[in-house]
């Protein structure tokens, strides 16, 4: 089978998003949609572009897209409402005796 | 519709990927992009995985201005400029160190807008020191040991570089300000001319800190008057982020790795203290410090 | 119309009439006068669609030309010497990006010691970057390539950096008649640019992507491929010439009374010597034939091997050398005729601007037919180095 090779090693726009990071990290971030006030900055902060305000239930909430959230914490640390906690995947919740 | 896809392999915590979003949002992807060898480039334009959604090139790691200025004059002649801006994204060191070709685009004034995304060092190698390495820092080629306390030697003013060359718009920000990034780039847009932007990029690798501390770190090297925000056109000061109390440097500088060897000795000390007479410095030079 | 001009003009105003968008460029003797002319007539409005850039280095000049090529420019540059060199890095990386940039060389020697005059050694230096090289040996010929480069680097299956080799000063300053192109025949047959992939906001693409060990590989061996094709298209277009201009410039080859026993071999401006001195050694009954390289790169392997297949013996003439080995034309065409059997005699001369009067290089080769003369530098003053 031969591959499909691009001259030049042009490349088409945007396929890094098939290309899913949200297992990289050991936390994901959570929206509290009660405490969301859609003031959309977690939106320009996020470096990955995965949180996004959407209307979810007639409201405009922030929503983590954890396909690509790599769990750095930057969109709780600028959070003014307190509405976005970070959590520790399940895969990494362990029993210690 | 997005500019700059998910699924780029930028650190979690990217200072940069931040300001990357901004920049490109601001323009509604009416741009090209320039982007010479570094952190950037090498997480977003990887053959086959590019995370770009407007038109991208990177030639080499020395030659981003001048390729950009190829752009911009071939897009006049052939008669479409309106299909955007021609705006240069590099690094500290594709900047001030090995970019040569920057002083020519300044020079001829084409129309393109440079932003430098400062995260302080080449990072994407494993953080050596380049001349936007602030004084002190500790990088694998300025290591901290008996004889030497990190980089010896303030930043290059690049700033200064630009309005000396007559850039008719000139401005500092920080990844960790995007309605400030958006505002200026919107602006450098508007007028013609080669444009200078520098936009300060906490690296949570480089740094050593944490993607949490990303958005405080930053906002110190501002309190701090480390990292003055400013703004020049036609070679006039407009604006300056004016801070209300500065702190002292070591709040900013003791919750870095980078700088954390300056702490334990008198020598590091004598550093700190340069360190704060280069903030001194700069909110004199600006009048950072908001008059009460 | 047929008029006395420059080597200079005679590019210039062939580049010109390929209309160009962007020419960019940085003053070097001897290569200067070239985008002087093309300076007055972008000053005088003489050429449409095109923007005249003096850029702050070579290596900006040609880094503007990769940046506009990507933007769907046609593109021209002018360099040598130095700064060929200086211009290598991103030369290399527009033959990895496929820009068909145009640059017109004019032979100059390398520093140090410093000489602004003539050998070959600098595009010598460029010879693995993936740029078509062609030597040209006067400047009706330098005239004629400039549409020619054009059409074959911007071919779709060929998209690689074309580099018109002239040699400085001999050609470059020296006046020659030259039957100056008229726009309609260059218009007829070269095509305006429309690349068919372009830095575009309404088709947005990745120019320059990094390639890791698991597909790199295939962008070398897509350019080896293209290099290929490119011979193919390049006999065609050389044919297509002919036709259009009445000039026949041969293939990659010429080759002059090819059933000689014996052949001299070279590129540039030389070559107009050497078809003297094939003449009268002839005429002393001296059975000897002349090779005129026109294309280095593409090495056209399979034409010289068979234009070559009864030669006995082999006369490079070299302009430049690969220091710790010998004179770079010799070791290609050793390799090129690898398993043939005619005894192969290399000379290095003219270095630097070194004169090569006729009669030296005629005696050489006659000296060399009759297994008088060994391979090597000639014409230069035997000496001791010493340690001042």
């Amino acid at each position: 089978m031969k591959i499909r090779l691009n001259i030049g090693a042009i490349s088409e726009p945007l396929q890094s998003e098939q290309f899913k990071t949200g297992d990289w990290g050991t936390e994901w971030s959570f929206v509290d949609r009660e405490k969301c006030t859609a003031c959309r900055v977690c939106e320009q902060f996020c470096p990955d572009g995965c949180i996004e305000v959407k209307e979810i239930e007639g409201k405009e909430v922030a929503v983590v897209d954890h396909n690509y959230c790599k769990g750095c914490g930057v969109c709780a640390s600028v959070c003014r409402y307190g509405a976005i906690k970070m959590e520790l995947k399940e895969l990494f919740k362990v029993d210690v005796c | 519709m997005r500019f700059f896809g998910r699924g780029h392999g930028a650190c979690p915590g990217c200072g940069l990927a931040i300001a990357v979003r901004n920049i490109l949002e601001a323009l509604e992807g009416k741009c090209f992009v320039v982007n010479p060898t570094g952190c950037l480039e090498i997480i977003s334009s990887q053959y086959g995985r590019n995370a770009w959604g407007v038109p991208y090139i990177h030639p080499l790691f020395d030659n981003a201005a001048a390729v950009a200025c190829g752009i911009s004059e071939a897009l006049k002649v052939l008669g479409r400029e309106d299909e955007g801006e021609v705006v240069v994204l590099a690094g500290d060191g594709a900047t001030a160190d090995i970019g040569l070709t920057l002083h020519g685009m300044f020079d001829r004034n084409h129309d393109v807008i440079y932003i430098c995304l400062d995260n302080e060092a080449y990072q994407n190698t494993g953080h050596q020191q380049s001349a936007l390495t602030p004084l002190g820092e500790a990088t694998t080629t300025t290591p901290a040991g008996k004889l030497m306390l990190g980089k010896i030697g303030r930043k290059k003013d690049m700033v200064a570089i630009a309005l000396a060359h007559g850039s008719p718009y000139v401005a500092t920000s920080s990844a960790v300000l995007p309605a400030d990034i958006r505002r200026k780039v919107k602006k450098a847009a508007k007028i013609e001319g080669a444009k200078y932007i520098q936009i300060h990029c906490p690296c949570v690798t480089g740094w050593g800190i944490d993607g949490k501390d990303v958005v405080k770190v930053g906002n110190l090297a501002i309190e701090t008057a480390l990292y003055p925000i400013v703004e020049f056109e036609n070679g006039k000061l407009l604006t300056v982020r004016k801070v209300k109390e500065r702190k002292p440097v070591e709040e900013y500088l003791k919750i870095q790795r980078r700088f954390r060897h300056l702490f334990t000795s008198p020598e590091g000390r004598k550093v700190i203290e340069e360190i704060q007479k280069i903030a001194d410095e700069n909110a004199l030079r600006y009048g950072i410090d908001l008059k009460k | 119309m047929k008029k006395v001009v420059r080597g200079f003009y005679s590019v210039a105003y062939a580049v010109k009439l390929c209309k160009p968008n962007i020419i960019c460029a940085y003053p070097i003797t001897p290569q200067t006068e070239i985008v002087e002319n093309l300076a007055l007539m972008y000053a005088n409005g003489e050429l449409e669609n095109c923007k005249y850039i003096t850029a702050e280095s070579e290596f900006a000049a040609a880094s503007i030309l990769v940046g506009a090529s990507a933007a769907g420019a046609r593109t021209f540059t002018a360099t040598c010497s130095q700064g060929l060199i200086l211009m290598s890095e991103v030369l290399f990386n527009a033959a990895g990006m496929r820009l068909p940039i145009v640059i017109v060389n004019t032979n100059r020697a390398l520093s140090a010691p410093l000489s602004i005059w003539n050998d070959l050694q600098d595009s010598m230096a460029l010879r693995d970057a993936g740029i078509i090289q062609v030597y040209v040996e006067n400047n009706q010929e330098a005239h004629d390539m400039v549409p020619q480069a054009y059409k074959i680097a911007e071919d779709k299956r060929v998209r690689l950096p074309f580099m018109i080799c002239m040699d400085g000063y001999k050609l470059t300053h020296a006046y020659e008649p030259v039957d100056l192109l008229d726009q309609n025949v260059v218009d007829s047959f070269l095509p305006p640019y429309s690349p068919e992939v372009y830095l575009t906001t309404k088709k947005p693409v990745a120019f320059g992507c990094y390639a890791p060990p698991h597909i790199y590989m295939e962008f070398r061996v897509a350019m080896q491929r293209a290099m290929e094709r490119a011979k193919e298209i390049m006999e065609k277009v050389f044919a297509d010439w002919a036709e259009v201009s009445g000039r026949n410039w041969g293939g990659h080859l010429e080759v002059v009374y090819p059933d000689s026993k014996n052949f001299v071999i070279a590129m540039g401006s030389i070559v107009g010597l050497l078809r003297k001195v094939v003449e009268e050694l002839r005429n002393e009954g001296i059975s000897v034939g002349l090779v005129k390289l026109r294309t280095f790169r593409p090495f056209p392997v399979q034409e010289l091997r068979k234009s070559l297949e009864n030669a006995e013996k082999i006369i490079v003439i070299d302009r430049s050398v690969s220091f710790g080995y010998e004179g770079n034309l010799s070791i290609e065409l050793k390799s090129a005729l690898y398993g043939m059997s005619p005894e192969v005699i290399s000379f290095i001369l003219g270095l630097g601007g070194r004169d090569v009067p006729k009669d030296f290089l005629k005696e050489l080769v006659k000296n060399a037919i009759l297994g008088k003369e060994k391979s090597g530098f000639k014409g230069f003053k035997e000496f001791e180095e010493v340690i001042p």
